[in-house]
């Protein structure tokens, strides 16, 4: 076997993990986004300068313990009511930059009063939605944002609008609100899209911290477990199915 | 100089927030108790103490909103009436379990369901019981006063750091609604970020800035460690129960008959006392001020002369199953109240003293 001799130094590293995020080993399945979006939050949080100003809200759901990953200031909320525990931290702490983690089930089915009036208050924070069209935690059971005709372990025989109605949008609802000041949808299945996200999520963080406002970004994401598909095989599905259902891109942004 | 003015209670709280230093107040409105909010907004606190108020959507996002608040280590406070505290049931019990310190006044009213907007003292159980899903209790203390609602905003506040946890604040839509002279003799300011990252950092979410970052969670996937957080709670509300009990008895020294009354009922049953004297009956009176932790030890002392109790209370029945805890079942122990809205006179009181306690062991 030939012995390779690497050289370390500053001008041929191409890749390093984020000071930000912690060493504990993640629980999320091989092939989650989870992970990638992680990292792009501690990234962006270290080179805004923001570790020791930052506080993250993190939900119920697959990514409840995002508090053991990222090395700031974290409290765990109740499932959905992220948006109204960041609004006020936001508020008796304005210097802070303050930012909700949430899942489709969290966001968009038990939280949606939350989410939909920390929007119309304008509060100054950002939410991460992380839209996987499927609840991980409890197994596979049907989003708010599960697509007609998925199988998940609650439509077994697919999605069936006269049964369990529609997926629906909520990063396009929200753009109708006064409060919301950025909106954008972004994924993270290829390093083109990462550097895409890592932006947005910038300009998204960037703009609850300048007082415009609540800034918005969606991941649309895979869950190859809840999905029964390989990673590779979710990428795939998600471009062929979720990306027509909810298109890449900036939805508002003023 | 004293400052006094004549005040309805639920000014009162908005006028104890501001003064005790409180850094927010999340609240939804509900009839009997609606002043609350109201008055915060016209006196506009931002532009004084620079205390935020919000009115939010629902009771479920005050209680989380109090929640972020108070995992930032500031006073935060909310207040609801009894059908908006049973949405504040999620919040309550995350809040315990996190261990944050708030407080929540429950103005409550006549139940179940919508019930009534008249004042009722039937969320004795809940307040003192189960306040939310999981072992866990609330601070709760009962004023029966104008005097007391701007008093136990202090208290509360001091007792919810001290120990890390809720406190509720039970008063009815008597309390709420009536107006009385009070002293608004205490005021401190807010505490400064510096203060609070002194004293709270070690929990507090200010920003991990010279310290190891901090988590407020009430979640423990281990078995073994939520045993072990249970213990702790228990812990504490051990040491809440030696060291908080508060309570104030009315001729009980040589009393044969002793009422059991807190809050309006207790303002209601003074009257009692004085009618029975008039006729020559030995009776006397304990006002629960803490309704959890509850005066037990008091009670029980009581019974080496006292032959029987009397829990008045404006609801079916419920802290009478505490006096009957407290004093055993070797003594008589009734309960009185009206309810679903409706209270009680002094005659109605006494008439039931004397069927259901005087004669019986005449």
């Amino acid at each position: 076997m030939a012995e390779f001799q690497v050289e370390m130094n500053e001008e041929n590293r191409v890749y390093t993990k984020p000071r930000l995020l912690t060493d504990a080993v993640m629980h999320y399945c091989p092939g989650c986004s989870h992970g990638t979006i992680h990292k792009l939050v501690a990234e962006v949080i270290e080179e805004m300068g923001l570790e020791e100003r930052s506080i993250g809200i993190s939900p119920v759901g697959c990514s409840v313990l995002a508090y053991n990953y990222i090395d700031i200031d974290w409290a765990e909320a109740a499932h959905g009511r992220a948006a109204a525990v960041a609004a006020a931290i936001k508020r008796l702490n304005p210097s802070k930059l303050v930012f909700t983690y949430q899942g489709d089930g969290d966001l968009a089915a038990i939280g949606t009063g939350e989410t939909i009036h920390a929007c119309n208050r304008g509060d100054n924070i950002t939410i991460i939605f992380v839209n996987n069209a499927i609840y991980g935690m409890t197994g596979g059971q049907m989003a708010p944002t599960t697509l007609l005709g998925m199988k998940t372990s609650t439509t077994p025989y697919g999605r069936d609008a006269s049964l369990n109605g529609y997926p629906y949008k909520i990063a396009n609802m929200i753009t109708q609100l006064e409060g919301v000041s950025y909106v954008t949808r972004q994924s993270v299945h290829t390093p083109a899209a990462v550097r895409k996200a890592k932006k947005a999520l910038r300009h998204a963080f960037e703009k609850s911290m300048d007082g415009k406002g609540l800034s918005f970004i969606e991941f649309v994401a895979t869950c190859n477990s809840g999905w029964k598909l390989s990673p590779v095989a979710a990428n795939q599905w998600m471009e062929e199915h979720m990306f027509p259902f909810y298109p890449l891109g900036d939805l508002k942004d003023i | 100089m004293e400052e006094v003015k004549l005040m309805k209670g639920n000014e009162v709280v908005a006028e104890a927030a501001v003064r005790s230093g409180c850094d927010g107040y999340f609240g939804y409105p509900i009839t009997p108790q609606t002043e609350i909010i109201e008055t915060l907004m016209e006196m506009r606190p931002w532009e004084t103490t620079g205390m935020v108020v919000v009115q939010a959507e629902s009771e479920t996002a005050s209680i989380n909103m109090v929640y972020g608040g108070a995992a930032s280590g500031k006073r935060v406070m909310t207040s609801s009436s009894s059908p908006g505290i049973s949405l504040m049931a999620e919040g309550l019990s995350y809040l315990a379990g996190a261990e944050l310190p708030c407080v929540v006044v429950n103005v409550s009213r006549g139940g179940p369901g919508l019930g009534t907007i008249q004042p009722s003292q039937s969320d004795y159980f809940q307040a003192t019981k189960a306040a939310g899903h999981g072992d866990f209790h609330l601070i709760v203390l009962a004023p029966n006063s104008v005097q007391e609602m701007y008093d136990f905003v202090f208290d509360g506040f001091d007792l919810a750091f001290k120990y890390r946890n809720p406190v509720m604040i039970l008063t009815d839509g008597l309390i709420g609604q009536m107006m009385e002279k009070v002293v608004l003799n205490r005021q401190r300011p807010r505490m400064t970020d510096e203060y609070i990252a002194e004293h709270y950092g070690d929990w507090a979410l200010t920003g991990k800035k010279g310290r190891k970052y901090n988590i407020v969670t009430s979640l423990e996937l281990d078995p073994q460690v939520q045993e072990e957080r249970n213990h702790r709670l228990q812990a504490k509300y051990a040491a809440v129960k030696a060291n908080e009990v508060r309570y104030e008895t009315r001729l009980c020294d040589d009393a044969d008959y002793v009422i059991v009354a807190y809050g309006c009922s207790s303002r209601i049953c003074a009257k009692v006392i004085e009618m029975a004297r008039e006729d020559g009956y030995k009776v006397g009176m304990l006002r629960p001020i803490t309704l959890y932790p509850f005066p037990t030890e008091a009670l029980k002392a009581l019974k080496s002369h006292v032959k029987g109790f009397l829990a008045v209370e404006l609801s079916t029945g419920q802290m009478v199953e505490d006096v009957r805890l407290s004093v055993g079942s070797d003594v008589l122990v009734e309960h009185y109240g009206r309810y679903g809205g409706m209270v009680h006179s002094p005659s109605e009181v006494y008439d039931a003293l004397k069927e259901k306690i005087i004669n019986k062991l005449k």
